[in-house]
């Protein structure tokens, strides 16, 4: 019987299915960081359990660390402690930790797939919603809560309904100017943060295969903000070649096998689907957010929906929406002054958008009035980008390359956008407050955040390259 | 925490406001904690206070109101989005509810509900705009969330509409058990399944 990629890795971990309830899914890895990890910890020790399979876990700190002066003890006091709870409860759990100073250490979605611990076919679980990212390889990977990552560390099992399936296809070539960030924000402004509830996403199409490993990882990562219960892309020669030869990656005889393996792992031609969205790509162009969720998004020669088109149901919470973001219905988003400009998160913040936002910046300098945080996702990125010599460009362009973590992203850390600010952020949510409180987030490309960092304002990239 | 869910009779809070993501239910400075205990205080903290400071409610956010209460909260379309966090739904539960009814849930947040004890109760759109409209005409007006049978009654006005939840949840909540026991009790299961015999 015809089989998407889907049912193909979930048939395969079913330990069982309850009657009138969900599967036990056996998880292949799980991956941990210090936020959701210490309550499951705590619930272990208090049922006198230790973690059943602790080989098969991994953990860095990411959320709560600081970006400067990592190699000083942690300032906060609650974030210090929690990283020092992780780092007690790994020890005492035999798990391998790549905690801060480490040189593995980094964004939890960054260094899976950096270290090929993330591998197609397997099911992968983290306390964290972008876990999603890891989906990108072609295998299932659920953001879980804490009870969550409890039950996966006494049983190495979840348990879980199994989503429905949809198919969203990307065809055709995209536009200059275009990169995975805006096919993402582009589906979402189709289908909304609440469009793909429910299920399990298969991304696909001729623009999809064409995208490199780190491009593919930004559109799996924000599978969450459609509601998605995770995102996935077949594994094809693009996968396979980003795998071989990383730390973990299997060798010799044990890759040629796992790579037979993985070659089996594409949707079959007849196989079915509960919802299938089609997408032009050549009718995408370079995305922004205006509102406070990641669907409140238009391309950068649109402007801010006039309360005309917007349903009557929803007024109520696109009124609040824009009167937090500061902005009238109807005007034109180009323009928008920016005072912050944020590279980095699990969505936008590997070796790949270093290089993109250093190509664009080479030899410009940023606007005066704005303060530019480029966040590399991991100790090996940052490496990489001062081995280049990226981390020069950065410099002379006036900005800030700071230490690896969540950073500006989620407004936890020290690292936050202050109250009113705008902030074109290569992060994956603009909801109220999320970069810090009353902060104001424009979420867009690194691409389309570089501009805005020499401009000081929300721009159109290809405009800015027929003129220069 | 009540480690059990029959039913439950009770006023109910109306919070009429679609995509309620979990930043907005518990800020992110406020999961630094290494327990489960006490985030009912930082609930909606951000659409509660001004400035965060609480001796300034903002009087129009309805958690404010002391109109409205009750172990009931009744949310709009899409309710818990975004970030994993479980915090959210440990707030809510440290807050005083039993259950949360909408139209639609984001999935994560769902699932981490039910493993509280904090039951979501998915409605059809039409039937939460008659809870809504309910409250509106009368905030004293009671709701029976009524697991056993399976039904959310207006107790007003009698309207009723099921809902859907699995046989093997339900018996969990009804009963106080815990999918973590049940999986432990498939460790020879699960190590069968690690090591199967060819």
């Amino acid at each position: 019987m015809a089989k998407t990629l889907f049912e193909k890795i979930w048939e395969k971990h079913v330990v069982k299915t309850i009657e009138d309830g969900p599967s036990v899914l056996y998880i292949d890895k799980h991956f941990i960081h210090e936020v959701t990890s210490p309550q499951a910890f705590n619930g272990l020790n208090k049922r006198g359990i230790k973690v059943f399979r602790p080989q098969q876990v991994v953990a860095t700190a990411d959320h709560n660390v600081p970006t400067l002066n990592q190699h000083l003890p942690i300032k906060e006091e609650l974030s210090r402690l929690q990283v020092e709870a992780l780092k007690k409860n790994c020890a005492e759990h035999g798990i391998e930790l790549y905690g801060l100073g480490h040189p593995f250490q980094g964004i939890v979605h960054v260094i899976g797939p950096e270290l090929g611990i993330t591998q197609p076919g397997m099911t992968i679980v983290c306390g964290d919603s972008h876990t999603s990212t890891h989906g990108a390889f072609g295998s299932i990977a659920f953001g879980i809560g804490t009870s969550e990552v409890e039950m996966v560390m006494a049983t190495q099992c979840l348990m879980q309904s199994r989503p429905k399936l949809m198919r969203i296809n990307v065809e055709g070539k995209l536009n200059d100017g275009v990169v995975s960030k805006d096919i993402v924000l582009y589906i979402l402004s189709k289908i909304s943060a609440s469009g793909a509830t429910g299920f399990a996403v298969e991304f696909a199409g001729s623009a999809i295969r064409s995208l490199s490993m780190e491009a593919r990882m930004t559109i799996c990562n924000m599978s969450i903000e459609m509601g998605a219960r995770c995102g996935m892309i077949a594994p094809d020669v693009i996968t396979f070649d980003y795998i071989k030869g990383r730390k973990f990656a299997p060798e010799g005889k044990e890759w040629e096998e796992k790579l037979a393996y993985w070659k089996t792992l594409y949707t079959d031609a007849d196989a079915v689907f509960d919802k299938e969205v089609n997408i032009n790509a050549a009718d995408i162009e370079p995305m922004i957010t205006y509102g406070t969720n990641p669907g409140m998004g238009v391309g950068v020669t649109g402007h801010v929906p006039s309360l005309t088109e917007i349903d009557e149901k929803e007024k109520p919470s696109f009124e609040k929406s824009l009167a937090y973001m500061g902005l009238q219905p109807g005007t034109g988003i180009k323009g928008q002054k920016v005072d912050y400009v944020f590279i980095g998160s699990c969505t936008n913040s590997r070796i790949e958008d270093l290089r993109m936002v250093a190509s664009f910046v080479k030899g410009k300098r940023k606007a005066s009035d704005v303060e530019v945080w480029i966040v590399p996702g991991s100790k090996q990125v940052e490496k990489q980008a001062i081995e280049e010599g990226i981390d020069k460009i950065f410099e002379e362009a006036g900005f800030q390359l700071r230490q690896p973590g969540c950073s500006a992203c989620l407004g936890m850390n020290e690292d936050k956008i202050p109250a009113g600010k705008y902030c074109i952020s290569t992060s994956n949510r603009n909801f109220e407050g999320r970069q810090g409180q009353n902060a104001r987030t424009f979420l867009a490309s690194p691409l389309t955040a570089a501009l805005a960092a020499i401009t000081g304002e929300v721009g159109d990239v290809r405009e800015y390259w027929n003129k220069n | 925490m009540s480690k059990q869910i029959n039913t439950i009779n009770s006023t109910a809070v109306p919070l009429n406001m679609e995509n309620v993501d979990t930043d907005q239910i518990i800020p992110a400075r406020f999961l630094k904690a290494t327990s489960r205990d006490g985030f009912g205080k930082n609930l909606f903290r951000d659409w509660r206070y001004e400035q965060d400071d609480e001796s300034r409610p903002k009087k129009d956010f309805v958690l404010n109101n002391p109109t409205y209460k009750g172990s009931i909260l009744v949310a709009a379309k899409n309710f818990g989005c975004g970030s994993s966090r479980e915090h959210a739904a440990w707030a809510i539960k440290d807050a005083g509810f039993d259950v949360v009814v909408s139209s639609f849930f984001a999935d994560i947040f769902k699932n981490n509900s039910l493993n509280n004890f904090l039951l979501p109760v998915t409605v059809s759109e039409g039937f939460l705009q008659k809870i809504f409209t309910a409250i509106e005409k009368d905030p004293a007006t009671t709701l029976e969330v009524n697991l056993p049978g399976q039904f959310i009654r207006i107790n007003s006005t009698g309207e009723q509409e099921s809902f859907d939840i699995n046989s093997y949840k339900k018996t969990c909540l009804l009963n106080g058990y815990d999918d973590i026991d049940y999986l432990l009790s498939m460790r020879t299961e699960i190590e069968q399944f690690e090591n199967p015999v060819h």
